[in-house]
């Protein structure tokens, strides 16, 4: 579903991502791992397509077309979304106008969506204005629900989070992955960003990977990978060379 | 019936919908009454709502003799030349609206002041809400299509609003690129009164000066003025508010949108606080969104200790990641960039009834079709 091959992104002045190789194919979850100011989040903001990260070198195929150079709105209609970890404010738009604008004017099901994330008192509110940690990820997985993207991406679905919350959000997740389909059937995918692997316990990932300095490092069960990081911490993926 | 009325003012369809868009419904639908003058002609003053008069300042003087009281009370005549205009014409124009003590009625007055083909239309408008009472008014004020020719609108309005009262006055302008406008306004909130004021200006319009007081001389008496404007090139609004806090628990807010595609737009504001125990705020936010002028002006001035007076004021563009957070979830840059400006020019009033709220949102709904 999205093949990433020897991408070089820029920051500014600043190359953050360099020679990144990344395949996920159809119905597969991996997670991405990584030290703070890895370039995690970058890979996944190029991936959308935002302004500011720059392709310098290599390309992006989603469905087997090339997007490296898609404005973001038609990356979105191909079926990409993603949950950001620290979305922006804006103020007097309210949350519920922007569901049933992204939905097409699917009111109906956008009121249904908002009560199973709890979110229905929160339609009349500016977006992500005044939301607690909870509520902003709670606003992501619902505006997600009703853009249903085959690929989700998700920036640290749980950073933030208390555990009441993690149940609804990792919950919400497994739906938007089709956790509950039968493993051959399963058609959407996921790439998922996590430090603490909480999230792990709602998705279970088919596959991990380890980026430390802008590189893609190791890769392997995602399970593993966390072990070791929780045991060793990342001073031995920063040394390491082996991808 | 809308189209008689409408026809027989030798109005064409596309006047009546500039009318419409001002918030005057020629077919009285919603509004328990209104108030239409065309150049200097009283066509209509009804109301069947009990309890509120709807009146030509001509037929209010000969009617009620202490209603002379209450003219040039506010606004002083020789303010400058536009009062002066005002106050030395012959024939005197403009509307009586008085709501009686204790009756109340969420529809709203409708006042229609279009301009046809006259250089200049002048009104002195009278609003009374006495005691207890509660009088809300929508105020459509258009110009024919005769770009080229030019015109004047001057306006006097004095308000008092009685203890206990509320009134609510939200003005939609739909003048024309040739037409100035000088709006020449003050209220006077005794105890526990309710003033608001509401100012939507969303088409093009030559120019319009002005900067109406709120006197809040009774104690917990509330003004609020709102402003929701966008300036197209050639367009200069001039648009202030005042609000003078005179009695103990007095509060104001004055709240500014303001947008600007090449016109300018200066956007002034001043709370007095002179006395203990009130509070004011003052917001300004603007957007340009191409190259033009907002100067926001805001000043707060206290005398006393106990009085508590804010403002913020920003001026700047739509922030990038807001259009890619929104063309993150399939809209394509315009429809972000327009959901965000509608989401910046939505201000909800507090106090305001539904159907004025809607009002207001269906004139800037109106900008937003025709893409800002």
């Amino acid at each position: 579903m999205l093949d990433i091959e020897d991408l070089h992104v820029k920051v500014g002045d600043r190359e953050v991502l360099h020679d990144v190789n990344l395949r996920i194919k159809e119905g597969e979850t991996h997670v991405l791992m990584g030290p703070n100011g890895s370039g995690k989040s970058t890979l996944l903001m190029t991936i959308m397509g935002f302004a500011n990260y720059t392709v310098t070198k290599g390309r992006i195929s989603f469905k087997d077309r090339d997007i490296t150079h898609l404005p973001i709105h038609e990356r979105a209609k191909l079926g990409i979304g993603i949950m950001f970890q620290r979305p922006p404010t804006i103020s007097g738009l309210k949350l519920g106008k922007l569901l049933v604008a992204t939905s097409g004017n699917r009111t109906e099901e956008v009121a249904e969506y908002a009560k199973n994330m709890h979110m229905d008192r929160f339609l009349e509110r500016d977006i992500n204005k005044g939301f607690s940690g909870g509520e902003i990820k709670r606003s992501e997985v619902l505006q997600l629900m009703v853009q249903k993207p085959d690929f989700v991406m998700l920036d640290e679905p749980e950073s933030g989070v208390d555990l009441e919350n993690i149940s609804l959000i990792g919950a919400a997740i497994g739906k938007l992955l089709e956790k509950e389909a039968h493993i051959i059937k399963r058609k959407k995918s996921g790439l998922v960003i996590t430090h603490t692997g909480y999230i792990l316990d709602y998705l279970d990932a088919d596959r991990g990977h380890v980026m430390c300095d802008g590189e893609i490092r190791c890769r392997g069960n995602p399970r593993e990978i966390l072990k070791d990081i929780k045991a060793r911490g990342y001073k031995e993926c920063l040394e390491c060379r082996q991808n | 019936m809308p189209a008689e009325l409408g026809k027989d003012l030798g109005l064409s369809a596309e006047d009546q919908e500039r009318l419409a868009q001002s918030g005057i419904d020629l077919n009285m639908g919603n509004r328990c009454g209104s108030y239409i003058q065309v150049n200097q002609d009283v066509v209509q003053e009804s109301c069947r709502e009990e309890g509120i008069e709807v009146l030509s300042i001509g037929n209010a003087l000969k009617k009620y003799d202490w209603i002379k009281d209450y003219v040039w009370n506010l606004v002083p005549k020789d303010k400058d030349e536009y009062t002066r205009y005002v106050a030395e014409a012959s024939d005197p124009k403009g509307y009586v609206i008085i709501a009686r003590k204790g009756s109340s009625n969420i529809l709203p007055v409708q006042a229609c002041l279009y301009l046809g083909r006259e250089k200049i239309q002048h009104v002195h408008n009278v609003i009374i809400a006495e005691e207890g009472s509660e009088l809300h008014i929508v105020s459509g004020c258009a110009s024919g299509q005769h770009v080229g020719k030019g015109g004047a609108h001057y306006g006097i309005s004095e308000f008092y609003v009685g203890k206990n009262a509320k009134i609510s006055f939200t003005m939609i302008h739909t003048w024309g690129e040739d037409i100035d406008v000088y709006p020449r306004s003050a209220a006077k909130v005794e105890e526990n009164g309710v003033f608001l004021s509401n100012y939507v200006c969303m088409k093009p319009v030559h120019k319009v000066q002005m900067y109406p007081t709120a006197h809040l001389v009774g104690e917990n008496s509330v003004a609020r003025f709102s402003s929701v404007v966008i300036a197209t090139p050639g367009s200069h609004l001039d648009l202030g508010s005042r609000a003078i806090l005179g009695a103990k628990g007095a509060s104001a807010e004055l709240v500014t949108r303001a947008i600007t595609k090449g016109g300018t737009i200066i956007s002034r504001g001043h709370i007095l606080g002179k006395t203990e125990g009130t509070k004011g705020h003052l917001e300004c936010k603007g957007l340009i969104l191409k190259d033009g002028t907002i100067y926001a002006i805001p000043e707060i001035e206290g005398n006393v200790v106990g009085t508590e007076l804010s403002h913020e004021a920003a001026v700047g563009k739509i922030a990038r990641d807001e259009i890619e957070y929104l063309m993150s979830r399939g809209l394509d840059e315009e429809s972000a960039t327009a959901t965000i400006i509608r989401g910046f020019l939505d201000v909800k009033i507090a106090g305001l009834p539904d159907a004025l709220q809607k009002q207001i949102d269906a004139a800037i709904d109106v900008a937003e079709k025709a893409g800002f």
